[in-house]
């Protein structure tokens, strides 16, 4: 129903590492929630448009104005590591 | 031996555009956007993405949005939305980035006969560094990152792979540059990375209709280079073509300072971002009213700019598209035929500006940002006009203007380049003249006229060319009674 | 006298407070000795100083006047550590105040801590935190619900006059029900989500967990309100009124007939039985409705809720806040942050909803839930014709035993199905306690009754119906017997 391929496919998207074991458990996991989901598939829903929202509103902009941005401490003061004022990472590929 | 001819290919690009919009503040909070700021002085909680903030978009950007859809002669749509598109990179705070996929603000445009598919707005990525050894304990190199710019709203326009060459891809993204200047939605700086340009390129048989497989060229940061970076991936592909091989779908990157094209290690998945809407945004439906108001408002855009260039203005086609096209040169050109007033010719104007001016300059530098200001080059026009200086003179004017400004009168009068014109002290150097070329005076007598150009030349070696050739050979024909 | 100060509800503190006849800083204290030594899990971080003491001028002349009040540890509160309950966010401290919080301080509010919770919101049964297990104070050895689990238990422990709760799919109900209180989802976009770190956008409310509904209408008067910076709020059309309803009369109650009875305990079922007997006697119509696509909700909810979260999460990656564990390169970084950072349900929600917006299967899973939300909202809006309010048990169960479904995440979903299909469609929804049950759910029980678990009626609205919809809880509640919570025994 769900494969091991799959949940490596789908935990490599996700960016989190998932033991041998975990993979295991999540794809029978996974496997029996997705059952039960399927169901949905029986509906006759022909003519229907989705829902992404309920709110019934569009155009909720803001004006073009300057707010006050955060004091550079701030902004790093929670950054796991922080090289030359900015937020550093192991080196991202090109 | 037609059969014997091989096959010729036509390349079918598509380009991708991104246009940063010159808002005060960015795409979904209020930070202020400013260039070259200090890294990571210009982030609130919304752009770094901190848990439990919202984005609100900016009205003037789907204002501006709109008016450069409206200026490439799309439609705009009634209701459209936005949508996440997902992937992990630093440069992305929120872990994907808020665009549109579906429907897009306007689709279905045109611009100076290229298709316009879609464009559609969005925010942009922070900024990555490349730093070496942090000096901290991991050791490797490590990426830093300035979220300044992210949140940046853009434009993205996508092409119809309408374009065939290097050299029509160059001229038509200088048109819509300048379209967009005009239109004063973007500083449309490439440097400043406002306007960036990927290319879409495949090759096919001419005559053929499928498209072959193409390859993506990312990120050129001059027209020179699109130019060229297109002009080597067609060849190359041509090459592999006709050696047999297959052109393999792949990002390549265009090194300018080598020609070489190398291949971006591609993402380690496909590219499945999994764009679903937005949740955090209600749509954008844009009245009617406000769409036309916003087309109404459109300024004078540069292909209209051409043809009253060419046709009220009476320029050469080149020169017309040549100054519509390069926005800064166009918008410097007027000024200087504003400078000037009625009397002068525009034609002659167009000239000391896309010919000398440019050739001082460089066609890729904004004149206004030179030592000459249009002031003085409508000065100096109008003194070539008047005969006041002689156009030798004045292009020693303009080399003294471009290097260190100034007013050209004051040059004139300084370096003493003001014209001869019929005083007695022109004609006297005439008479000199006559005296130490007896042959010309000679063969001129007897009706040779092309020997009058010895004594031009003496005249011209005296006056530092000062002298006014027209002028010169008046006196030489009233001294000979020619 | 600590005693007496507990006892009142917030609202009577509120007056009390105002007539002088209590002093906010005695009130914070007593409520504060308690929190320090609370031993049920309900608390994440406590208020060590007195805010009444330090700055009493800034609650004097405030509507609350320095009622306490506890917080769910999914808003975020400058300079407060907040951490959704998750160890991805430990030592994180917002630079800014959720908007719904920054207005019940700004009306007086005193903030006691941050409560426990599921992690990210994700769970029903409060075994789901990063730290530690919430205890239900009817009976310690099971779950308080969830995912507002910490506060439910603090409230039903008198660890706080009241306390804010968020709801996505049923977060704020369920637990409400299982610890014998007051819980109300506002309707979608009345009060705002800034600040409030996000589950799944498109059906996050917060709301109030409450003794009883009058504190439920004060709260939400308060955190309700259309803000700047979430563009999908809208706050609600009139100013909350507290309730005053003593009867029912006129008003039509639809009982859908479509609900499967075979998964609901029998005790719930009699206590739900009695409860529209008592809308009867109140002078309600009770009339049948049906719910056709309702008991397709979980599905969809369970595909829209992990695929929103599935976006909303990826922030977390140990680069500009939280957690971060080291690897061998970015992608190590990332993956190995968020394999330490997240417990197993996030990573199955993250893993569920990556999956369904993963090309190829957008439109089987995410698109056609989509679909299957509008076909329940059209539900409800055929239902309102014919009715005021739909009523359904909250919860299916009483509360069950800690450990008893953490092995069966669909037996855990399954705790959602009567909460779900109002989240999905945005509209407000009340749970009221209703009556007790024996603590196997096998029949109905009375108070004092030998572990008595308490059994929540569910209410539910059409779009901006809250006044309407409190007056009719609060009439409810009037006419059903009082059932002494766990800090009054
Ligand atoms: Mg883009
Ligand atoms: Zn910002």
């Amino acid at each position: 129903m769900i494969e091991r391929k799959d949940v490596e496919y789908v935990a490599r998207l996700a960016r989190l590492r998932l033991s041998e074991e975990e993979q295991e458990r999540m794809a029978r996991e996974l496997g029996a929630v997705l059952g039960y989901i399927e169901h949905i598939e029986e509906l006759d829903l022909s003519g229907v448009e989705p829902t992404s929202h309920v709110v019934d509103l569009v155009n909720s902009l803001r004006s073009d104005e300057v707010r006050e941005s955060l004091p550079r401490e701030a902004a790093l003061a929670n950054a796991p590591e922080v090289v030359d004022n900015g937020f550093a990472v192991p080196a991202a590929g090109s | 031996m037609s059969q014997n001819t091989a096959t010729e290919y036509e390349a079918v690009i598509g380009l991708e555009i991104h246009v940063q919009l010159s808002t005060n503040t960015k795409m979904f909070c209020g930070c202020q956007l400013q260039f070259g700021a200090d890294p990571n002085t210009l982030t609130c909680p919304v752009c770094l993405g901190h848990p439990g903030t919202l984005p609100v978009p900016n009205e003037k950007a789907v204002r501006y949005a709109i008016a450069t859809g409206l200026a490439l002669g799309c439609s705009i749509a009634p209701r459209s939305m936005f949508h996440r598109k997902n992937y992990f990179y630093p440069d992305l705070p929120k872990g994907y980035q808020i665009s549109q996929f579906d429907v897009p603000i306007c689709s279905d445009g045109e611009l100076a006969g290229v298709r316009i598919h879609r464009a559609h707005m969005e925010e942009d990525a922070a900024k990555n560094i490349h730093v070496g050894e942090s000096g901290r304990i991991h050791g490797a190199g490590r990426t830093v990152v300035d979220y300044n710019r992210g949140g940046t709203p853009l434009v993205e326009i996508v092409t119809e792979p309408d374009i065939r060459s290097g050299a029509q891809a160059r001229e038509w993204l200088q048109l819509l540059r300048a379209t967009i200047k005009q239109l004063g939605v973007s500083d449309v700086n490439m440097e400043e990375g406002s306007l960036r340009c990927d290319a879409n390129i495949s090759i096919r048989p001419v005559g053929a209709t499928e498209l072959g497989t193409k390859t993506e060229l990312k990120n050129m940061n001059s027209f020179r280079f699109i130019e060229r970076g297109i002009d080597a991936e067609i060849a190359r592909q041509t090459a592999l073509v006709n050696a047999g091989e297959k052109v393999r779908q792949e990002t390549l990157h265009f090194d300018p300072s080598t020609g070489s094209l190398t291949s971006l290690r591609s993402k380690e998945e496909s590219h499945d971002y999994r764009y679903f809407p937005e949740p955090d945004l209600v749509p954008v439906a844009p009245p009617a009213e406000l769409i036309e108001e916003i087309r109404a408002s459109l300024p004078e855009l540069p292909l209209e700019k051409a043809d009253h260039f060419e046709n009220g203005l009476g320029l050469s086609v080149d020169t017309a598209r040549f100054l519509a096209f390069n926005a800064e040169i166009g918008a410097y050109y007027q000024e200087v035929l504003l400078e000037a007033g009625a009397d002068v010719d525009a034609k002659r104007t167009a000239d000391w500006v896309t010919g000398e001016l440019v050739a001082r300059i460089g066609a890729d530098a904004d004149p206004a940002e030179s030592k000459v200001t249009p002031v003085a080059l409508a000065q100096l026009v109008t003194m070539v006009g008047e005969k006041k200086v002689t156009n030798a003179g004045a292009k020693t004017v303009l080399d003294r203007l471009v290097e260190s400004g100034g007013v050209p009168e004051q040059i004139v009068e300084a370096e003493g380049l003001a014209a001869m014109g019929d005083g007695d002290e022109l004609a006297g150097i005439v008479d000199a003249a006559l005296e130490a070329n007896p042959k010309a005076v000679d063969d001129m007598k007897a009706g040779n006229m092309k020997a009058i150009g010895a004594v031009i030349g003496f005249v011209m070696k005296q006056t530092q060319g000062r002298a006014d050739g027209g002028e010169v050979t008046r006196i030489v024909r009233e001294k000979l009674g020619l | 006298m600590s005693a007496d100060l507990i006892a009142l509800s917030a609202a009577q503190a509120a007056v009390a407070l105002h007539a002088g006849e209590i002093d906010a800083a005695e009130l914070f204290s007593a409520y504060a000795d308690r929190v320090a030594g609370e031993q049920i899990g309900a608390y994440l971080w406590r208020e060590e100083g007195n805010p009444l003491v330090e700055r009493p001028a800034d609650f004097r002349s405030t509507p609350l006047a320095g009622v306490p009040i506890a917080v769910k540890d999914l808003f975020c509160m400058e300079g407060v550590p907040s951490t959704a309950a998750s160890k991805i966010l430990e030592g994180y401290l917002p630079p800014y105040t959720a908007t719904s919080i920054a207005r019940l301080q700004a009306a007086g509010a005193s903030v006691l801590g941050k409560t426990n919770m599921d992690e990210f919101a994700m769970g029903s049964s409060n075994e789901n935190s990063g730290y530690k297990t919430v205890k239900n104070p009817w009976d310690e050895t099971r779950v308080p619900g969830g995912s507002s689990g910490g506060s439910a238990a603090a409230v039903a422990a008198g660890l706080a006059p009241w306390a804010t709760g968020t709801d996505t799919g049923g977060s704020i109900r369920q637990p409400a029900s299982l610890c014998g209180l007051v819980g109300l989802k506002p309707t979608y976009g009345s009060v705002s989500r800034y600040g409030m770190i996000a589950f799944a956008s498109s059906l996050d409310q917060a709301g109030p967990i409450t003794r009883d509904v009058t504190d439920a209408a004060l709260m939400l008067k308060y955190m309700q309100g259309k803000d700047e910076r979430d563009s999908t709020s809208t706050g609600l059309p009139d100013e909350v009124e507290l309730p005053s309803a003593t009867d029912l009369n006129g008003k039509r109650f639809g009982v859908p007939s479509t609900i499967d009875w075979s998964g609901v305990q029998p005790g719930v079922k009699a206590v739900f039985d009695a409860a529209v007997e008592r809308l009867t006697a109140l002078g309600a119509e009770v009339v049948e409705i049906t719910l056709p696509h309702a008991e397709h909700g979980l599905s969809a909810y369970y595909l829209i809720a992990p695929a929103e979260a599935s976006a909303n999460l990826a922030r977390f990656d140990g680069v500009r806040f939280g957690l971060r564990s080291e690897g061998e390169g970015l992608t190590a970084m990332y993956e190995n942050t968020r394999h330490d950072g997240f417990g197993a349900e996030v990573k199955r929600r993250i893993m569920l909803g990556t999956y369904a917006l993963s090309s190829g299967y957008y439109d089987a899973y995410y698109g056609r839930a989509q679909l299957v939300r509008t076909k329940i909202a059209d539900d409800f809006r055929a239902a309102f014709n014919k009715c005021d309010f739909v009523v359904t048990p909250t919860s299916p169960t009483v509360a069950f035993k800690v450990g008893e479904r953490v092995e069966d995440p669909l037996a855990m979903y399954l705790s959602d199905l009567f909460t779900v299909p109002m989240s999905l469609a945005g509209i407000p929804a009340i749970s009221v306690p209703a009556g007790l049950a024996t603590p196997d759910g096998a029949a109905q029980a009375a108070p004092g009754d030998d572990g008595a678990l308490p059994v929540g009626l569910q209410i539910a609205g059409p779009a901006h119906s809250e006044n309407a919809l409190l007056d009719a809880a609060f009439a409810f509640e009037r006419a059903t017997e009082h059932m002494p919570a766990p800090w009054e025994r």
